[in-house]
């Protein structure tokens, strides 16, 4: 009789997985009805850089947590056993006693710097033989380009004053975002992690930032690769119809609740009060979001088994997460809150509101519209 | 006697010959004298400068032959000619540790390394080599916006001819304009890469939280350099994509006229921070040549400034973070207060 061989569990799910990547892709594909739309805007050379950066940052998220996830198990191995955290190299690098513990830069590290230039320059060399800079037309004043779009870095500014008045989307958004990651290293509180990857020991931080920088990217593709003629939602596929009107019926929050019978709240001052409110609301909302986020301990396995655990979970905080919000300080916690709830949370919040309940604002005062 | 060559009175004598001693010398003129029939004191006028110019001649001869030979030997090894040492003043002997670190030290381009890093700093898993990356993107620009500013007049009427001047007819433009279009890409890329893998690693964590800020400017700047360099070529898609991007100015609290607030302060589409911006109420001459010298000039002077420090700053703060050892949940210390 035939042994059995035991196959390892890990093989089996890649097929699963490998299968349900070609169900999506080949549904996604099914969906295009206009490739060659699709390919005039991938392969616009302007374009080429943030369809080369989707991959890439993928490829350096996948990077960067193969790594958090070695030093995680090693910081949890190390966490069970008192005595050989004592003794252990704390690195998932390889190390030998007798070893020297430096290098000479030269040659070690000015070689890799040496071959790192000569990479970029080759690639750099190929990609400027194979493609072409654009060059459209002269500037002419009187004739708009249909879409006129910002260099493609600056598309996620450009996709916000779809949601916010230009004052918003324009000045404060953007100061907000620069000024929020210069306070980024002052109100992280967690000594953990200094210089080596984890994920473990510092979800929040990463995640925060990671939340910031894939909506960037995300809004990026979405101006690039969704945005058509006359600012207008196209999917990727669909053809650019240059004499596409959207009728959309784009009304302010209150407007809505006045309709339900409040008819007050079409006149001033009941208008910006009632706006003021919601915003006030809203922080509020968003603050208790956020103070309830911090405190949860890390997701496993175990969290999805049953209901008790996940209310477990949802409910009880988690010891690390705790420690490190108590050596927060007032100062830090606050300003956080500011930044987060201002840009991380408000942002997808407007897109939301305006995109699946085409609300235009929700707080009309005389001197401005939020 | 012969074996010793540098004796003063061997030389003159080596004339005829081998060095014999001075008397044995005499006999043998006597004989020459005597078998050749001159009148006695004839042979010594005549003789003596014979010998005298072949000495004269065939001696320094062989003695420069000898020195160049010898001076030739030691080119073979350049590393110890002047030229060589006035330039590199170090040995390139890897086997000497002092010399290594001497390679790093004295030379102004390697200057900004230390001598020696942790051996797992070199990683380049950690680091992705983004940061550096980034610099030598900057490089890379400089040097091929410098060869476009050979051909480029920030004039309307002229731009636009330039840059078609410049792809049709200059030897290797496109490839010059081409390069410096993507490595302007590439650079918006890498920095943002740079920033993720520093976050990922907590790098930005103390002592490196003003390194950061420094970072987030660079971050800006690059971003800036990129726009300001969209509108030079002064086609259709870089004038209507600073037109959308300023327009955003008009709409700035107070400062714009459209703003919040903007125009009960007084401002005008003739004096407000657009105005300022674009040397003018459209996008035209004036925000070309304003937009040149931000690209030019402007911003890669404050950005190298940064860049200074913010290099300077990573030595100052004990080199790049890690990979550091990793430290336990429980290791963290209560807050000092």
């Amino acid at each position: 009789m035939a042994m059995a061989i035991p196959r390892p569990r890990g093989a089996s799910r890649k097929w699963v997985w490998l299968i349900v990547a070609v169900v999506v892709v080949g549904a996604l594909a099914l969906m295009v009805q206009d490739w060659h739309q699709l390919w005039k805007i991938s392969s616009t050379p302007d374009n080429i850089p943030i369809v080369a950066m989707i991959p890439l940052v993928v490829f350096f998220t996948w990077l960067g947590f193969k790594q958090s996830r070695a030093n995680d198990e090693l910081i949890e191995r190390l966490e069970a056993d008192p005595q050989a955290a004592k003794t252990a190299h704390r690195k998932t690098l390889p190390w030998r006693p007798g070893w020297a513990r430096e290098l000479h830069v030269w040659p070690y590290l000015v070689r890799i710097e040496f071959m790192a230039a000569l990479i970029v320059t080759i690639v750099l060399f190929v990609w400027s033989i194979t493609l072409n800079a654009p060059l459209e037309e002269p500037a002419n004043p009187n004739l708009t380009m249909n879409p006129s779009k910002a260099p493609w870095y600056f598309l996620g500014l450009q996709e916000m004053l779809v949601y916010f008045d230009p004052w918003i989307a324009g000045v404060v958004m953007p100061s907000l975002l620069i000024i929020g990651l210069m306070v980024f290293p002052y109100v992280d509180s967690n000594p953990l992690g200094n210089g080596y990857y984890s994920w473990r020991q510092r979800r929040f931080a990463t995640g925060m930032f990671m939340w910031g920088f894939y909506m960037w990217i995300i809004l990026i593709i979405i101006g690039t690769f969704i945005r058509g003629p006359g600012w207008i939602w196209f999917w990727p596929g669909q053809t650019w119809d240059h004499n596409a009107v959207v009728f959309d019926r784009n009304r302010d929050l209150h407007e809505i609740i006045a309709g339900w019978g409040l008819t007050k709240l079409n006149v001033y001052p009941w208008k910006a009060i009632f706006g003021g409110i919601v915003v006030g609301s809203f922080y509020l909302v968003g603050g208790l979001f956020f103070h309830w986020l911090m405190k949860r301990a890390q997701m496993s396995r175990e969290t999805f088994r049953s209901w008790a655990n996940f209310k477990r979970w949802a409910t009880v905080p988690g010891e690390l997460e705790m420690k490190i919000l108590q050596r927060t300080s007032i100062l830090q916690y606050l300003t956080f809150q500011f930044f987060a709830i201002s840009i991380l949370l408000a942002f997808p919040v407007k897109l939301l509101l305006r995109l699946l309940f085409t609300i235009k604002y929700v707080w009309v005062t005389p001197w401005f519209n939020i | 006697m012969a074996d010793r060559p540098d004796e003063p009175n061997g030389k003159p004598a080596a004339g005829n010959g081998d060095g014999k001693p001075p008397e044995e010398q005499a006999d043998i003129n006597k004989l020459l004298r005597a078998s050749s029939g001159l009148p006695e004191g004839k042979l010594e006028a005549v003789e003596p400068r014979r010998a005298g110019v072949v000495t004269k001649v065939r001696d320094p001869a062989v003695a420069l032959a000898e020195r160049a030979r010898a001076e030739f030997e030691g080119y073979k090894d350049p590393q110890q000619t002047q030229l060589w040492k006035s330039i590199f003043r170090v040995s390139h002997d890897r086997s000497d540790p002092r010399n290594r670190s001497l390679a790093v030290l004295s030379n102004v381009f390697l200057h900004l390394h230390p001598a020696k890093i942790n051996r797992d700093a070199v990683r380049y898993n950690f680091t992705w080599g983004m940061g550096g990356i980034t610099f030598y993107l900057f490089i890379v620009l400089t040097f091929t916006g410098v060869l476009l500013m050979y051909y480029y007049h920030p004039v309307k009427v002229q731009a636009f001819k330039d840059i078609l001047y410049l792809e049709h007819d200059v030897p290797f433009g496109k490839l010059l304009r081409n390069m410096h279009r993507w490595a302007a890409h590439l650079m918006v890329i890498t920095t943002w890469l740079h920033m993720f893998r520093v976050v990922l690693t907590g790098s930005y964590k103390r002592p490196r939280e003003f390194n950061w800020c420094v970072g987030v400017v660079l971050l800006v700047l690059t971003l800036l350099l990129s726009f300001t360099g969209y509108l030079l070529p002064d086609d259709q898609l870089g004038f209507w994509a600073v037109t959308v991007g300023t327009n955003m100015a008009r709409a700035t609290p107070l400062l714009g006229h459209e703003g919040p607030f903007g125009p009960q302060l007084g401002m005008t589409p003739f004096n407000d921070v657009r105005f300022g911006l674009l040397g003018g109420s459209i996008v035209d001459a004036n925000a070309l040549l304003r937009s040149y010298i931000w690209h030019c000039i402007g911003i890669p002077l404050v950005a190298s400034i940064f860049m200074a420090v913010h290099f300077w700053r990573i030595r100052k703060d004990g080199g790049i973070s890690g990979p550091a050892p990793v430290m336990l949940d429980s290791e963290m210390k209560p807050l000092r207060k």
